[in-house]
């Protein structure tokens, strides 16, 4: 399946309109003539991904600690074994994915059948993000592979040696006629954009979320948004104490040191509680990165400077400073700030009002916990809410009344690992889903065929009208056997 | 509520704040509403026959065909199936996750926006209204301007049946259409045409709203051999019925154009003639079995499309035209010039060209060199022409051997696919279209997998190797050091 690596230029040689214009053409081609449809050829690419995944792990944790200085075993768990997982699923169940759904018609179309049959779109595009560089290129491109389609990569150039490994394994792994990396940045992703495809998925920040969805607008093209939001954990007072302190710190620094779209954004709990739960949190910190969390291996640094400045002004920021009652401390020569806790901000701060993505935690104080649904729901609808509690009625209500993406009682961003469970936002933070089998639907058209015989018809579906036939029409249209019945016989 | 009053964005704002009390989502809002649609419609069907008949020119035998009696019928399948539409869902878990629950919970989206059309005026509203409101959500309705008389029945006598503090009904024409769009929506649902919808989608990308675009575009119908002369009639009044009998082929599904093989073209046009005098006897617009054009700007646009000589020349039947009364006589064209207007754009008039091929497989080529249609209708009795259709050809739906009948079934999503559109509704599609599945996953306390948390090591990330495969004995040996540790430079 080798083929000569199919990167359309690096970032110094432009990839204009022209560029993507032809390479369209040359992929569209390639789809028209159905290479991408069939069983076999979609199975051999997942599996030379699995491939490509399994023989390149090494490889693949170098560039993301280059990139990120992610942790080893964040790599391999985060990124290697989801990939995995994925692949291997979408092996175990494809065939099963691609039969078609009868569907039950009713006496009203009598003769005749109907079924949902999944076929590909065509030609779609995959841009994704840097935090997750290797998951959030690769798991799109699973479902839109498994689903038949012919895919563009666009990967992150936030990080560019998870970006330049993609280019070269993918060139040798894939098959270059369906399956292409096109490296670049916002002209490379500008010149993309401006072609028609039959789908796009776009990983990231709201606000290029909206120019790709208003760049869709003007082809009529489908996307899939995975954004993010600002992801609240609300704690109560009755749990196991150490256990939801450990599942969110997990949740927020060990998912690349919260630069993670479902990380634990901010914490609200209870005047009274507040201070044990800080209390555990602090123990709890420091066995798992030490007493200078600065230097534990353990910890992703901030992606780039540009990021590093953003979250220092959030913490800089006058009456929010103060606030500071755990960590604080930064090397912007190694790009690392260590986790830290602030307590009840003010509500107007900017920590408090756009996507944290650092290892920055809020806490915010509140008398009763029931206040803490309107705080979240004055915001806008984040991808994750998060609740510890064993109070079964208060769960409910949350459960009810809290809208996010996804909800996870007492643990933090496992939902992302349950294919059964589809992954996605609402509002602000994204609209469609994937993972598991929703991957292969939301890369899918469902298109209806419906099959009818000849006999059967109903002369009072034609003119000319009569009154005979408007009764019979409202029989037959009601499915009721014997209101048809009585309207033959003259009577209803 | 008036055209273009600056109370639009209060009244918006109230409605929200209505939503925001929880009473859309209780299951008996939602049944009182349905309830509501359908004593509207059973109560008023002599006046919304009569608006029809005023806007449109429609008998009310098609009146009661196309909208009344399907949306009486929709609405009874959606109040039988609420309750299953409301429930949670389970989702599967893998072993591993033992002590975790997941389902999936369909919650509303909010303040919801449906934009219908002039053709249908009736059905198009109530069908979306069906689903915004089964689902649970606050709705306004601006139906179209260009049917006015419907758009007033609606806005006066269906908003008596509904709570008008949820569902509100803004009349007026592009201008208020505008207006609408300045606002934040949860969802836009929007039935139209191409180039509208377009705009529609870029108004929505500010918001990162969520659509759902009904459009249109040239639907086919392939008419192959059929050797028994009885079957061949009913295809025939099947395709004249569809073409002519529905909103007098000014119908998103409607017939575009035939195509058939050159020996078959003759033929065709014979039975064509002697079923037109069947159904609409030898003076069409006597008959009152046809609907109107719906206004002059249409009638003219449908004019110029014949007044191209070249075009002309094409006529087999019909051709006759009164502006005054905007009535087009059912018109048959024999291979009018590919290039020209009638076959490059969306006729939606009474205007059938047939365009004859030298084999009946080359009409796959000929649809797939044109966008996506809406539907795809083949009369045919030929198993691999069948099989072949599907496969080969892209579109919202396949039909075979009759054509409109797809929008009665409720099992079927109804939708287009690139050029005709963006996601499906109808029965419980229409459901799904206006809510949010969100995830939900619930954990225990107990059995945490104690390798979760850092300080990592080699003996973790076997750990997690295993527990990532569901690889359970892999767990088990391994705790007790029985398995070798796997260092993270080896191959997974």
């Amino acid at each position: 399946m080798g083929r000569e690596t199919q990167t359309e230029g690096k970032p110094s040689a432009s990839f204009d309109t022209v560029a993507a214009s032809a390479m369209m053409k040359e992929l569209q081609a390639a789809y028209c003539s159905g290479t991408t449809r069939s069983y076999g050829w979609r199975i051999s690419q997942l599996k030379c991904l699995l491939r490509l995944t399994e023989d390149h792990g090494e490889d693949i944790a170098q560039a993301l600690r280059s990139d990120l200085s992610k942790p080893e075993l964040e790599s391999y768990v985060y990124e290697i074994s989801m990939l995995k997982n994925s692949i291997n699923l979408a092996l175990k169940e494809l065939k099963k994915w691609m039969l078609p759904e009868k569907a039950k018609t009713s006496l009203t179309t009598f003769p005749s059948s109907a079924e949902i049959v999944s076929e590909p779109l065509g030609v779609v595009l995959v841009i994704s993000a840097w935090n997750y560089p290797f998951l959030l290129s690769l798991d799109p491109v699973i479902g839109a592979i498994a689903a038949g389609n012919a895919v563009v990569l666009k990967p992150s150039e936030i990080a560019p040696a998870s970006s330049a490994l993609l280019a070269k394994l993918m060139g040798e792994y894939m098959d270059g006629s369906a399956i292409r990396v096109v490296e670049g940045a916002v002209a490379e992703t500008t010149a993309l954009l401006e072609q028609k495809w039959d789908k796009i998925c776009y990983t990231g920040n709201c606000r290029v979320g909206r120019i790709v969805m208003a760049a869709a607008a003007k082809h009529l093209t489908p996307v899939l948004l995975e954004l993010g939001g600002k992801c609240p954990v609300v704690v109560d007072s009755n749990i196991n104490l150490k256990v939801s302190c450990r599942r969110i710190i997990m949740g927020k620094w060990g998912c690349n040191n919260g630069q993670a779209c479902i990380s634990p954004d901010y914490i609200v709990t209870t005047k009274e509680y507040a201070p044990k739960l800080i209390d555990a949190l602090k123990k709890e910190l420091e066995r798992f990165f030490g007493r200078d969390a600065l230097e534990s291996p353990d910890l992703s640094r901030i992606v780039n400077t540009n990021h590093f400045s953003r979250l220092t002004k959030l913490l800089d920021e006058d009456k929010v400073s103060v606030k500071v009652i755990y960590g604080g401390e930064r090397d912007q020569s190694k790009l690392k700030i260590a986790p830290t806790i602030l307590l009840d901000v003010p509500r107007d701060s900017l920590i408090m009002n756009e996507e944290i993505f650092g290892p920055l935690l809020p806490i915010l104080t509140v008398d009763k916990l029931e206040d803490s649904f309107d705080i979240i729901n004055s915001g806008m609808k984040p991808l994750a809410a998060y609740l510890f509690t064993s109070d079964n009625k208060f769960r409910e209500r949350f459960v009810r009344n809290v809208s996010a993406g996804g909800l996870v009682v007492n643990d933090t961003a496992i939902h992302l690992a349950v294919p059964s469970l589809p992954f996605g936002g609402v509002g602000d933070s994204g609209m469609g889903a994937y993972h598991g089998k929703f991957s292969f639907d939301t890369f899918s058209h469902k298109k209806a065929v419906m099959y009818r015989g000849f006999i059967g018809d109903a002369d009072i579906r034609y003119p000319p009208y009569t009154k005979t036939k408007v009764r019979l029409l409202q029989a037959l249209v009601s499915g009721s056997f014997l209101a048809i019945i009585r309207a033959l016989f003259g009577r209803s | 509520m008036e055209e273009g009053s600056g109370d639009l964005g209060r009244e918006l704002e109230e409605m929200r704040e209505y939503y925001v009390t929880g009473t859309t989502r209780q299951e008996s809002w939602r049944r009182a509403q349905l309830k509501g649609l359908l004593r509207f419609v059973k109560e008023n069907e002599d006046p919304i026959m009569d608006a029809l008949g005023r806007d449109l020119g429609k008998h009310p035998a098609e009146a009661y065909r196309d909208e009344i009696g399907s949306s009486i019928k929709s609405l009874n399948y959606a109040l039988d199936h609420l309750k299953a539409w409301m429930s949670s869902k389970k989702a599967k878990l893998p072993k591993i996750a033992i002590l975790t629950k997941a389902e999936i919970i369909s919650e509303p989206l909010g303040l919801v926006l449906v934009i219908s059309s002039w053709n249908f005026p009736f059905g198009l509203s109530l069908e979306p209204l069906i689903g915004a409101l089964s689902a649970g959500n606050a709705v306004v309705l601006k139906p179209s301007e260009i049917s006015p008389i419907c758009s007033s029945l609606l806005a006066t006598r269906l908003i008596n049946y509904v709570d008008a503090k949820a569902v509100k009904i803004v009349q007026g024409g592009p201008t208020i259409g505008e207006q609408l769009l300045r606002y934040r929506w949860d969802k836009i649902f929007f039935t139209g045409n191409a180039q509208i919808g377009r705009l529609v989608m870029a108004a929505a990308s500010r918001e990162l709203t969520p659509v759902t675009l009904e459009l249109g575009g040239k639907c086919p119908a392939v008419f192959d051999r059929i050797s028994s002369s009885f079957e061949r009639k009913v295809a025939v009044q099947r395709v004249l019925g569809a073409k002519f009998s529905a909103c007098a082929g000014q119908a998103c599904i409607g017939i575009d154009y035939i195509l058939t093989e050159k020996s078959l073209g003759a033929t065709l046009v014979d039975t064509m003639k002697s079923m037109m005098e069947k159904l609409f006897g030898k003076n069409p617009k006597e008959s009152r079995s046809i609907a109107r054009i719906v206004n002059r700007n249409h009638f003219l646009r449908l004019k110029n499309l014949l007044d191209d000589p070249v075009v002309k020349a094409t006529i087999v039947h019909g051709g006759s035209m009164d502006e005054h009364n905007l009535f087009i006589e059912p018109t048959i064209l024999m291979n009018p010039p590919l290039e020209s207007a009638i076959m490059t754009d969306e006729i939606f008039g009474p205007i059938l060209p047939i365009i004859t091929l030298q084999n009946i497989e080359d009409s796959i080529n000929f649809i797939n060199a044109r966008p996506k249609p809406l539907a795809i209708y083949i009369f045919s009795k030929n198993s691999s022409l069948k099989r072949r259709m599907v496969k080969e050809t892209s579109s919202g739906s396949v039909i075979f051997n009759d054509a409109l009948i797809q929008y009665l079934v409720d099992t079927l999503p109804f939708g287009g696919v690139g050029e005709s559109g963006i996601g499906q509704y109808h029965g419980k599609f229409s459901f799904d279209a206006f809510s949010h599945p969100k995830a939900v996953a619930r954990r225990s306390f107990l059995v945490d997998l104690w390798f979760r948390f850092p300080p990592w090591n080699d003996h973790k990330l076997q750990l997690f190797r295993s527990a990532y495969e569901y690889d359970y004995l892999g767990i088990v040996l391994t705790v007790l050091g029985l398995n070798k540790p796997r260092g993270a430079s080896s191959k997974v």
